[in-house]
């Protein structure tokens, strides 16, 4: 029965894995990431780590994939406007990040044949043990973890709002006045796209 | 695994018992609906059909199944099918964490009246129900029609924002109780209060985010039909707009359960120490009667509340609920350390 079990989902999870490098469209690219996440959820259960498992589903497969979704109906991607081939930068990007992949599963492997590598235990997987490791073994990585993550909140704000500010500095430098970042008038020659928001952006001030 | 199924027969009792609830409830709660949209309108509703109108979800349902079931060109195809059942999918099987009476010893064996005894139940339950999120996204993107696509694009916004004041209210409740096990948190009620009490703020906000998790109005602003037609079903007809229906539907009862069994003491009544079958069947109506009035709430609010504005939704969720959510971890959570709850 859990022979079975792990062949089913051990079979999706290569599969749909393939599917999502593989497939055209962006959305069935994404659902099948949600598979993926779901079978490897299911594997993690199995091998006695219900918790991981669960948060796994929660977070990724619930959370994460749900906002690439949300971005890529939100910008309408379609199949045929995805780049063809790639340029060179991204294929040395990728042949890296295989080496790099391939590497960290053989020292996996490498360090589980050993034979006095500890077995994976219930134990070592609960979650009391997991949550110790994670807020006292592990404290500093782990906040830094959460700080990598606000660094990339910010940096994603940042990019967003540059091109908007510097449409309205170019629009000020063409009508002949200097930029006022305070916006105290409000500019005859606005960007259509973002003219709304500077003509707010005055009269709040 | 740590539960392995010893007797295939109480397995399948349990899910006679609790699929049937959560299958019955469907149509009762068609009619509850439809005859409570019309007492809070000050109309008959709809009474020809059998003893107060009884008989109308039957009626309605062959009327689902003999309806032309159209499948537009331009859909995608396999997405589209798959959509409905990824409705359902979710809200079904969530119910199987939900606890419905104490331990049954028949025979000599000892058992725990919960379809899946797992050690993380509440995270289980959380996990499937926010994998629901998708079949309204998939519904919508695969339609090919521009107000599926904004029901959907509406949804996954809307769900991802609720889900964390949900999540964090949830937690609130787990940590007096120290164990995801929804077992546990029943007999912890039973042993102190009911949950509702000293965590009247994280039930507030478990309310509302609940309201927003099952696409009920106020929020149901990814089917929103005065400004996206039907939303992200638009274009299913017959049965497979069934699905999402019956969908709804089911995912109210279990989040109903869920949150019955968080803050008012599930399958458990004060007072009430019964055992063996007896105390089995009345945990099982205790559960039922409890979900039966979270139902008639959301019926009650539906009918008598506005529909928010979607930057008022988005607002409401992040710059409200969610920092309440987070004040009152803190404050359980010190409360916790200090040991008082």
């Amino acid at each position: 029965m859990e022979t079975l079990v792990f062949a089913v989902f051990a079979f999706l999870a290569v599969a749909s894995a393939i599917a999502v490098v593989a497939h055209r469209n962006p959305v069935y690219s994404t659902m099948s990431l949600v598979v993926t996440l779901f079978s490897v959820a299911v594997l993690f259960v199995m091998l006695g780590a219900p918790f991981l498992g669960v948060i796994q589903v929660l977070v990724y497969a619930g959370a994460i994939v749900v906002l690439f979704l949300f971005v890529i109906m939100l910008l309408n991607i379609q199949a045929e406007e995805m780049p063809q081939g790639g340029q060179m930068a991204q294929r040395i990007a990728s042949i890296l990040g295989a080496v790099v992949f391939a590497g960290m599963l053989g020292l996996v492997f490498w360090r589980t044949m050993q034979p006095n590598s500890p077995p994976l235990t219930e134990e070592l997987v609960s979650l009391r043990n997991l949550s110790r490791e994670l807020f006292f073994e592990y404290l500093l990585a782990f906040e830094m973890i959460g700080l990598l993550l606000l660094v990339a909140v910010i940096g994603a704000t940042v990019v967003a709002r540059r091109p908007q500010q510097a449409d309205t500095t170019e629009d000020w430098a063409a009508s002949g006045d200097a930029p006022r970042v305070d916006g105290a008038r409000s500019e005859p020659h606005i960007n259509p796209e973002t003219g709304d928001r500077v003509a707010a952006r005055a009269g709040r001030s | 695994m740590s539960y392995v199924p010893s007797d295939l027969i109480a397995v399948v009792a349990k899910l006679a018992v609790m699929l049937g609830f959560i299958l019955t409830v469907v149509p009762v709660m068609v009619w509850v609906e439809r005859r409570g949209s019309a007492l809070i309108q000050d109309r008959p509703g709809p009474n020809r059909l059998g003893p107060l109108g009884l008989i109308q979800p039957l009626a309605d349902a062959l009327k689902f199944m003999f309806k032309e079931d159209v499948t537009p060109s331009a859909a995608d195809k396999p997405l589209y099918l798959a959509a409905p059942a990824l409705a359902l999918l979710p809200a079904l099987s969530t119910i199987c964490v939900i606890p419905f009476g104490p331990d049954l010893v028949v025979n000599g064996e000892t058992h725990r009246l919960v379809i899946a005894d797992v050690p993380v139940g509440v995270l289980l339950f959380l996990a499937l129900s926010s994998l629901g999120v998708y079949s309204l996204i998939v519904a919508g993107y695969a339609s090919n029609n521009k107000f599926s696509l904004l029901g959907g694009i509406r949804a996954s916004a809307q769900l991802i924002s609720y889900e964390l004041a949900l999540t964090v209210a949830v937690l609130a409740v787990l940590m007096p109780v120290g164990s995801f096990h929804l077992a546990d948190v029943v007999s912890y009620q039973r042993e102190h209060i009911w949950n509702v009490v000293p965590q009247f703020v994280g039930f507030v906000v478990f309310l509302i985010a609940s309201f927003a998790e099952t696409n009920r109005l106020p929020f149901d602003l990814p089917e929103a039909e005065s400004e996206l037609v039907a939303g992200f079903h638009t274009e299913y007809s017959a049965m497979r707009f069934a699905s999402f229906f019956m969908a709804e539907y089911a995912a109210m009862t279990a989040l109903s359960a869920l949150g019955v069994t968080l803050y008012f003491g599930g399958w458990s009544l004060p007072g009430v120490d019964l055992d063996g079958w007896l105390g089995a069947l009345v945990g099982l109506i205790t559960l039922v009667v409890k979900v039966a009035i979270c139902m008639a709430v959301f019926v009650w609010i539906r009918w008598t509340f506005p529909r928010f504005r979607y930057d008022q939704l988005m607002r409401l969720g992040w710059k409200v609920l969610l920092p309440l959510a987070l004040l009152n971890l803190i404050v359980i959570a010190a409360l916790t350390v200090a040991g008082w709850l």
